[in-house]
């Protein structure tokens, strides 16, 4: 059992448990919607509006949530978040409400939302519930452009719709496609289980100088308890 | 390899929902009442009381956004319309039924033999073309689109494609190449796409790479107009606005 | 071809929940290490849908019509209700069937492929019946996904991979070639 500061808090979600990088949590929308960085950015914000306001009501109001419904309570919560979003996103940007079409909707089902009110919101005090959300969300929104932007830039040659190669450019179109959101995230992962072994390896020879544990490092392919030892090695 | 990478649905859903570390409870924020016996009346209480909020909530912000999105929707109905007919002087909505042309009190609920049209009209009143939305299977999913037909010429006056999942860079392309596009304004129904155009009335040049998305378009056109076109021209001269 | 065919195969395959539209990732990836539970996943996936299915044709004719704004939360409550009464009812009625599915089946509530298919059969207008045809398509399409990538993962277990490649990236690589593959299926329902 640790106590964790209020930057922990706000910084943990960004990168070391990143949702969908190192968590692996709301894979769905992370790969569905990432074809480019437009779609991405509006997911990712969706998604950070809705998180931020579910959790902000349900750390206000978990004196007066039974605990035998509160997941019930929960997802109506969400539900009715991702009504408004749904809603407003209509209203301000029809373009990219069409584009994200269902996807929206299915914010409700994002195991990520759900995670943080059940582990976290409800039983922490209402600013560190929120500063935990937007750092989460914010963790969500960084994966998601990561992948739009890869997925972007080869698959249609551009960056937010600016072409970036030129018309002799020939766009690798499976990248856009469904393939290419498997496999962008798949290599994304190779990537950072690669970095991750090279610097355990390193701090099993000893060349990691004290503190370097507070560096953000994805601790993929790592056991919890892996990852304390670790943390105990370098300190 | 840990245990906990080896992707068990059971440690996804406890790393989603119990978090990745054990997190010390602070007695003051407990969630209410763990321990104690809750009333059944207070469950429903909560529910009610959540859900009627939540309720409330919903309407008001859709009453806020309801112009807007209506206003886009319009829109973007009228966007389509008027490049389909060639920009008519104005057009309006009604439904091909079995009496002819007529206007039904509510456009969103059309009867099972009833189709919306947007008929347009010139400056003097009359009637110019017809506007008709329709949508099948293509490559990958459902294409929807919508054409403009003018009775009196017997041909076609453009089609704009509103919907679909084609592939980006090839099939897409019924969409965005202009010059598969134009070729539909003044082809004679019914159409039929081929590879090297002869020149003859109701050709269409389909798009290479694309020949499936191509061909989908134009039996999209012949078969909504198949349907639709004995009724169009038998009332298409009494409307007059 | 018949339009009912026509769902159904598209849902299937050409459009196949998983593969091309990235629903019910969650037991995708967590599911799919051995092809028994592939299978009993799979089932349990194709009952729950086809159930949701029925409900949310209900829901739409009588409900939704005079509130269409509350869709989403109409939809995910009664998911959740449904898969607790369906957990009663088979806990009751097959024990059996209850110890076969049993701890699937509260983790389908969070599935996106369930709210995704009553999102989907909404937006399209599908009725009773196109519903119906949809939800099953869906579910064996789900389950086909799913036995294919616990084959393969059988194999590349007992294989030589490189460290870093034995997490997720290998199994998200391994679906990308999946989904590449299923990609061939475009145009197999265009009849023209």
């Amino acid at each position: 059992m640790r106590q964790t500061t209020p930057q922990q808090d706000l910084l943990r979600g960004l990168w070391r448990e990143n949702p969908v990088l190192i968590q692996m949590l709301g894979l769905c929308p992370a790969l569905a919607v990432t074809n480019n960085v437009e779609n991405s950015l509006a997911m990712g914000l969706a998604t950070f509006f809705v998180l931020c306001g579910s959790s902000l009501l349900v750390s206000l109001c978990k004196r007066w949530i039974p605990g035998e419904i509160r997941i019930s309570v929960y997802i109506l919560i969400i539900a009715t978040f991702v009504t408004v979003a749904d809603l407003c996103l209509a209203a301000l940007l029809p373009d990219i409400h069409k584009a994200l079409g269902a996807f929206i909707a299915l914010i409700v089902v994002n195991c990520m939302i759900l995670g943080r009110q059940e582990a976290f919101a409800s039983r922490r005090p209402v600013g560190r519930a929120l500063l935990d959300a937007v750092g989460t969300g914010a963790g969500f929104t960084l994966a998601l452009v990561m992948l739009g932007g890869t997925r972007e830039v080869l698959g249609s040659g551009s960056f937010l719709n600016v072409p970036l190669f030129g018309p002799s450019y020939e766009p690798w179109v499976v990248m856009i496609l469904p393939p290419g959101g498997f496999l962008t995230l798949g290599v994304l992962l190779l990537g950072l289980a690669w970095w991750e072994e090279r610097r355990r390896e390193r701090v099993k020879a000893g060349g990691v100088p004290a503190g370097a544990d507070m560096e953000p490092s994805p601790a993929l392919g790592m056991s919890l308890s892996e990852r304390a030892s670790s943390r105990g090695d370098a300190a | 390899m840990s245990e906990e990478r080896s992707g068990n649905i059971g440690d996804a859903q406890r790393r989603g929902l119990v978090g990745d570390e054990a997190l010390p409870d602070e007695p003051a924020a407990e969630p209410a009442a763990l321990g104690d016996e809750v009333s059944s009346l207070r469950m429903i209480l909560t529910l009610g009381a959540a859900g009627a909020l939540a309720g409330l909530l919903i309407v008001m912000v859709f009453n806020a956004t309801l112009p807007a999105i209506e206003a886009h929707r319009a829109e973007a109905v009228r966007l389509a319309v008027t490049e389909v007919l060639q920009q008519p002087a104005r057009y309006e909505a009604l439904s091909v039924t079995e009496a002819g042309l007529v206007e039904l009190p509510r456009e969103d609920v059309q009867p099972a033999n009833a189709v919306l049209v947007y008929v347009g009209f010139d400056e003097g009143g009359r009637a110019t073309g017809v506007a008709v939305t329709a949508a099948e299977a293509g490559f990958q999913d459902i294409v929807g689109l919508i054409y403009g037909f003018d009775p009196q010429s017997g041909t076609l006056l453009g089609m704009k494609v509103l919907e679909s999942k084609e592939t980006p860079g090839l099939g897409d392309k019924i969409q965005k190449d202009a010059r598969f596009v134009a070729q539909f304004a003044g082809a004679r129904p019914p159409l039929e796409a081929v590879k090297r155009p002869k020149g003859e009335e109701g050709e269409i040049d389909s798009i290479t790479g694309a020949t499936i998305s191509s061909r989908a378009v134009v039996r999209i056109i012949n078969n909504s107009l198949e349907r639709l076109r004995p009724r169009i021209e038998a009332h298409f001269q009494e409307v007059v606005r | 071809m018949s339009e009912l065919v026509w769902i159904f195969l598209s849902a299937l395959v050409v459009n196949n929940f998983t593969l091309a539209l990235f629903l019910g990732l969650c037991p995708f990836m967590g599911v799919s290490s051995r092809v028994e539970t592939a299978l009993r996943m799979g089932a349990a996936n194709i009952f729950v849908l086809v159930v949701t299915s029925l409900s949310v044709s209900f829901l739409n004719a009588f409900v939704l019509v005079k509130a269409p704004y509350l869709r989403i939360i109409a939809f995910i409550v009664v998911i959740a209700s449904l898969v607790q009464v369906v957990e009663t009812v088979i806990k009751k009625v097959s024990p059996v069937l209850f110890r076969e599915l049993g701890i699937y089946l509260p983790l389908i509530t969070t599935n996106c492929a369930i709210l995704g298919l009553a999102i989907f059969q909404t937006n399209r207008g599908y009725g009773f019946f196109e519903g119906l045809a949809f939800a099953v398509g869906a579910g064996l399409g789900l389950t086909l996904a799913l036995v294919l990538m616990a084959s393969i993962r059988e194999e590349t277990e007992l294989a030589d991979v490189p460290s870093i490649a034995r997490g997720m990236g290998l199994v998200l690589i391994i679906a990308g070639s999946l989904s590449l593959g299923f990609m061939g299926f475009a145009g197999l329902l265009s009849s023209s």
